[in-house]
């Protein structure tokens, strides 16, 4: 199944950037399509290939069509989520860098199917190299008739703006993501109302990230059924996956949802090809910060959105990072706490105050002598309120890679746990 | 090291229309322009007016995003992604590293005010960890000397040199 090339195709060409490059390799062939076809069958078709937002969420993008399809009210706004925040991720980057116009030119289909003239592309402000890059390609696709008047020769008008963020971890969340478009603090907003009904500037909006973007001309020009078919039947397609950490071979991967286990992933020779220094595996840390630790044990399971759920994990992102057998996982777990509490935006209490005081626990808990009384209730109370708590995602998640990890390697969090207490873990597990 | 003048902040601000939607582009490219990566509340004050936007609002965005800073640091900040993929492949001592070199600890700027360091979430380039973003880029180094060498060709403006370690792709 290796060798599926979908989102990959092309992305090694030498002219990324050189919108006549990527027509000579058969670009637009899907806007060209588009066009002659209804808005609603287009949102089939997007449905047929059961696109499963590749952002994270995992929201399927043909409901989020048609949704939008069926509200009334103009302009529709059409928003490409690019703040890959998420340490461990870095495909939107791969699709901007090597093939923008799959984006742009993914993007002027929804452009087409809502009838929007404007488009943003929200890119990370640590992105501002990548930013210059894709601001070229629009440039160029500009110049080529691929965007502003009359796309292709044909009635259509759609163009694309580029919007920086400037360092918020929580912009990656797609309300958030708006108000920062708008030039405001990325703070989330309440829902409902969703963000199809009340988006950008109040509009009904279309939010979908980088890579769910660029599925889309592959998608109309293959037709649903041969997308999903080269998938998952409960999700089409491909997926890029980020391996980095202790592996042989990181990088950006192109795999056929459910084509390949987990530790096909790490260890395949045309993959990850195995741990460096041919130390052991110990634990990888799957689908971003806010993922689950995945044990040695637990690889098995298929790579695909509903055999990782079956197994109580997530895709998430698409980050798998890899940990050798050398890495204290509470250190490990201590880095990913210390990130929340550098990205928590601060507006609610458990998501800012709990962070803190769960690294200050694990950082406690990492050294003999450490545990004083009671931490390991505490640290399990402070989980259970942040998840529940917690205003949006970003607290509520916050705790998944713990509670994971506590599941799967208890003795490390008992450790050097106040010795009356220990029992306090098990029950926990209870 | 020169301290940005009205016109330039203006000009800025009139590069993007003065439409308030970009207020944070246009600060970070005031910071930029300001040679000691940071906004000066009066600059951006000046860029609000221009822009139609509250001094409130101002406040908030340079308060709430992290990349913003309103005292000056060294013209290049030097950041060590200290996310898991390169934080256990090597990025705390590069750091230690980067920290001898300069003569300063993390948050220090070199007395000469040419580079600050400091720690940063991920930037996206994991698989080429540790990295290092000094400016806009980011840079796998891999030894003492690789860091010294990057330092070397930022003190010299001898781009080039840094070329081998800039992460590409």
């Amino acid at each position: 199944m290796l060798g599926v090339r979908i989102l990959t195709e092309g992305a090694d060409a030498p002219d990324p950037l050189s919108a006549e490059g990527y027509l000579a390799r058969g670009g637009y062939a899907a806007l060209r399509k588009a066009l002659d076809m209804a808005p609603a069958d287009i949102v089939s078709e997007v449905k047929e290939a059961k696109l499963l937002g590749r952002g994270g969420a995992a929201y399927p993008a043909g409901s989020k069509w048609e949704q939008l399809l069926g509200i009334s009210g103009a302009p529709k706004h059409i928003v490409c989520n690019a703040d890959e925040g998420e340490p461990g991720t870095f495909k939107d980057r791969f699709i901007m860098e090597r093939t923008p116009y799959r984006l742009i030119e993914g993007m002027t289909i929804a452009g087409l199917v809502f009838g929007s003239v404007t488009g943003y592309i929200y890119v990370r402000g640590e992105y501002r190299s990548v930013q210059r890059k894709l601001l070229a390609a629009l440039g160029n696709a500009r110049a080529a008739g691929l965007l502003g008047r009359g796309i292709l020769g044909s009635g259509l008008d759609f163009d694309i703006a580029i919007v920086s963020g400037a360092g918020a971890y929580v912009c990656g969340e797609n309300s958030a993501l708006l108000n920062s478009t708008q030039g405001l603090a990325g703070r989330p907003r309440i829902k409902p109302p969703h963000l199809a009904e009340v988006g950008l500037f109040g509009k009904p909006t279309l939010v979908n990230n980088v890579e769910s973007f660029a599925n889309i001309p592959p998608i109309i020009t293959m037709g649903g059924r041969a997308f999903l078919e080269a998938g998952h039947p409960e999700s089409g397609g491909t997926k890029l996956v980020c391996l980095s950490g202790h592996v042989e071979r990181p990088g950006v991967y192109e795999i056929p949802l459910g084509s390949v286990t987990l530790r096909d992933a790490v260890f395949d020779p045309a993959l990850g090809g195995g741990i460096r220094g041919g130390r052991r595996l110990k634990f990888v840390h799957l689908g971003g910060q806010s993922g689950p630790i995945v044990p040695a044990d637990r690889l098995d399971t298929p790579y695909s959105y509903a055999d990782l759920r079956k197994a109580g994990l997530a895709v998430g992102s698409g980050a798998v990072v890899v940990m050798d057998e050398t890495v204290q996982l509470l250190d490990y777990l201590a880095a990913v706490s210390r990130f929340f509490v550098r990205e928590s935006c601060g507006k609610c209490t458990p998501c800012r105050d709990g962070n803190p005081a769960a690294l200050g626990i694990l950082r406690d808990l990492s050294r003999p002598g450490g545990g004083a009384p009671g931490a390991l209730e505490t640290l399990r109370s402070l989980s259970d309120v942040m998840t529940g708590a917690s205003f949006c995602g970003l607290g509520r998640t916050a705790t998944v890679a713990l509670r994971s990890a506590w599941k799967a390697f208890p003795e490390e969090f008992e450790r050097n746990a106040d010795p009356p207490r220990r029992a306090a873990s098990s029950r926990a597990n209870a | 090291m020169t301290e940005l003048d009205d016109k330039s902040v203006l000009s800025i601000a009139e590069g993007y229309r003065n439409d308030p939607q970009q207020l944070i582009a246009a600060l970070l490219d005031i910071q930029e322009a300001s040679g000691r990566s940071y906004v000066d509340r009066r600059w951006a004050a000046l860029a609000a007016r221009a822009m139609g936007v509250p001094a409130a609002r101002v406040h908030e965005i340079l308060t709430f995003y992290g990349m913003f800073s309103t005292v000056p640091r060294g013209r290049h900040v030097v950041e060590v992604c200290e996310s898991a993929p390169c934080l256990f492949t090597g990025a705390a001592r590069l750091l230690a590293w980067l920290s001898e070199l300069l003569g300063v600890g993390e948050g220090g700027t070199t007395g000469d005010g040419l580079f600050t360091l400091e720690s940063a979430g991920c930037c996206g380039r994991c698989a080429a960890a540790p990295v290092v973003k000094v400016g806009d880029e980011a840079y796998s180094v891999s030894s003492l000397s690789e860091a010294a060498e990057l330092l070397r060709s930022f003190r010299e403006g001898d781009p080039g040199a840094r070329e081998v370690l800039r992460c590409s792709g």
